[in-house]
């Protein structure tokens, strides 16, 4: 599983690092998403799809 | 043509209308008639409301809607009119790209981290309240004493707009939430507070603070106009939502001895069951209101460019497809991915801070008063149908 982030679609809703703060993060500067682990270990995969599912915006993808 | 129309009398006070409940066992997406007369849609189904609010198709300019309930038509008439402009920077009535210069320079205010900072600040200003209501003989108003205050303070606080002038822009609020507001009324409440706003933003710039609106004065980005707009919105959508939020769950709580208890017992149970509330209660009861831009179709519809699809929350959250039994509280369950933030671009910016709200002040204010209990019978809380954000307009409790 691998998760891409587009920051020019981010809202800065902070579902993402609400849901899983071990792998989302949010600038300092903008709110927008930061990807701590663009490749998250198996056992946060499942909080990681609900993460993308949450997002408002759609600025996160699985691949 | 079609006989649906909009109103927000219920008959229960946590359920939605059966009216729309009803609809949405027959499908998601149906035709309604809005105010005006326009023949528009009601989305009641969960799937097809996500996959409005994320579709750019749909604008949310204030121009292009028409108005879903008849208390707000002409309201609505004057903001579509040529001699009403809203301010350039109430962001909320714009689309992309206008809108993500605006959010983009606020997001960072309120990110997930900056609220759980601001979470020592909340339990201060919640234990002070909790105070002063232990303080005075019950019964006690909730709403006044605890639900309205505390958002007030936060909001104001992170702003920078003091407090003690609240006068200034407190009651004008409600006005322009009333649906039983005329349009002049509303028109002439948003004026005040515009005009307190416009003498503030100078004040704040010869006497900066180590808060929101100093910081985006500092930054220079806004002119004063945009400055005005920002500070409107963030004002307005701080005080009615986390307060009636407040106020309709404590009544929600109290008319619920098993849900009651179960977060009494367990306060780990807090996370979940303020999520749970935000969707049970639902308190926006009626819109979002988007308009197409072009056809679209949505689950098997075809809307039409320029018609209206206004988006019913309460009912919407309680679709089975997404919460199988849904119209029960039930503050075990996983409620994430509710809709009672909107959902899209529009997502709801200040739903950190409210969360964070909640968390707190429900949890305090079940430890400070384990026996809380309303002092008149449930049937008597006066309940806000006549507002466009729902909840109760008092709360009278006993301990």
């Amino acid at each position: 599983m691998r998760i891409e982030a587009d920051t020019t679609v981010c809202i800065g809703a902070g579902m993402c690092a609400l849901t899983l703060p071990e792998v989302f993060d949010q600038s300092e500067d903008d709110g927008t998403v930061l990807l701590l682990m663009p490749v998250p270990p198996a056992g946060l995969e499942e909080k990681a799809r609900r993460a993308v599912t949450l997002c408002p915006s759609g600025a996160l993808t699985v691949t | 043509m079609t006989g649906l129309t909009m109103s927000t009398e219920r008959e229960r006070p946590f359920d939605p209308p059966d009216t729309y409940a009803r609809l949405r066992e027959r499908g998601t997406v149906h035709r309604m008639r809005f105010a005006d007369g326009h023949e528009g849609w009601l989305v009641t189904g969960h799937a097809a409301a996500r996959a409005v609010l994320a579709d750019s198709r749909f604008s949310n300019r204030p121009e292009l809607a028409h108005p879903p309930l008849a208390a707000r038509a002409g309201l609505t008439e004057e903001i579509r009119s040529q001699e009403f402009k809203l301010p350039p920077g109430f962001f909320l009535r714009t689309d992309a790209p206008e809108h993500t210069r605006y959010r983009r320079l606020l997001t960072g205010q309120f990110t997930v981290r900056r609220m759980k900072g601001l979470e020592a600040r909340i339990l201060e200003i919640t234990e002070a309240r909790l105070d002063a209501m232990e303080a005075a003989e019950p019964p006690v108003d909730l709403v006044d004493a605890f639900a309205l205050p505390i958002p007030s303070l936060v909001i104001c606080e992170l702003l920078g707009v003091p407090y003690e002038e609240r006068a200034a822009f407190q009651d004008d609020t409600k006005v322009m939430l009333s649906l039983e507001a005329k349009a002049d009324e509303a028109l002439a409440a948003i004026g005040h507070v515009f005009a307190y706003l416009n003498g503030l933003i100078p004040r704040k710039r010869e006497h900066p603070g180590d808060d929101l609106l100093s910081g985006l004065i500092e930054g220079g980005e806004l002119s004063d106009d945009e400055l005005a707009g920002v500070a409107f919105l963030l004002l307005v959508a701080g005080h009615e939502t986390t307060a009636n939020m407040l106020g309709l769950g404590t009544y929600a709580l109290l008319a619920d001895p098993v849900q009651l208890a179960a977060l009494r017992d367990d306060p780990s149970l807090i996370d979940n069951a303020v999520e749970e509330l935000l969707r049970h209660l639902s308190i926006v009861h009626v819109g979002p209101v988007r308009a197409a831009l072009e056809d679209v179709e949505v689950d098997g519809h075809l809307i039409r460019k320029g018609e209206s699809v206004a988006l019913h929350l309460p009912v919407i959250n309680r679709d089975p497809a997404k919460f199988p039994g849904g119209d029960a509280l039930d503050l075990t369950r996983s409620a994430t991915g509710h809709l009672a933030f909107g959902h899209g671009i529009h997502q709801c910016l200040g739903q950190q801070l409210a969360r964070s709200e909640m968390r707190i002040a429900f949890a305090a204010l079940l430890r400070r008063f384990p026996g809380l209990r309303l002092a008149v019978p449930a049937d008597e809380v006066p309940l806000r149908t006549d507002m466009g954000v729902y909840g109760v307009h008092r709360l009278p409790v006993t301990w």
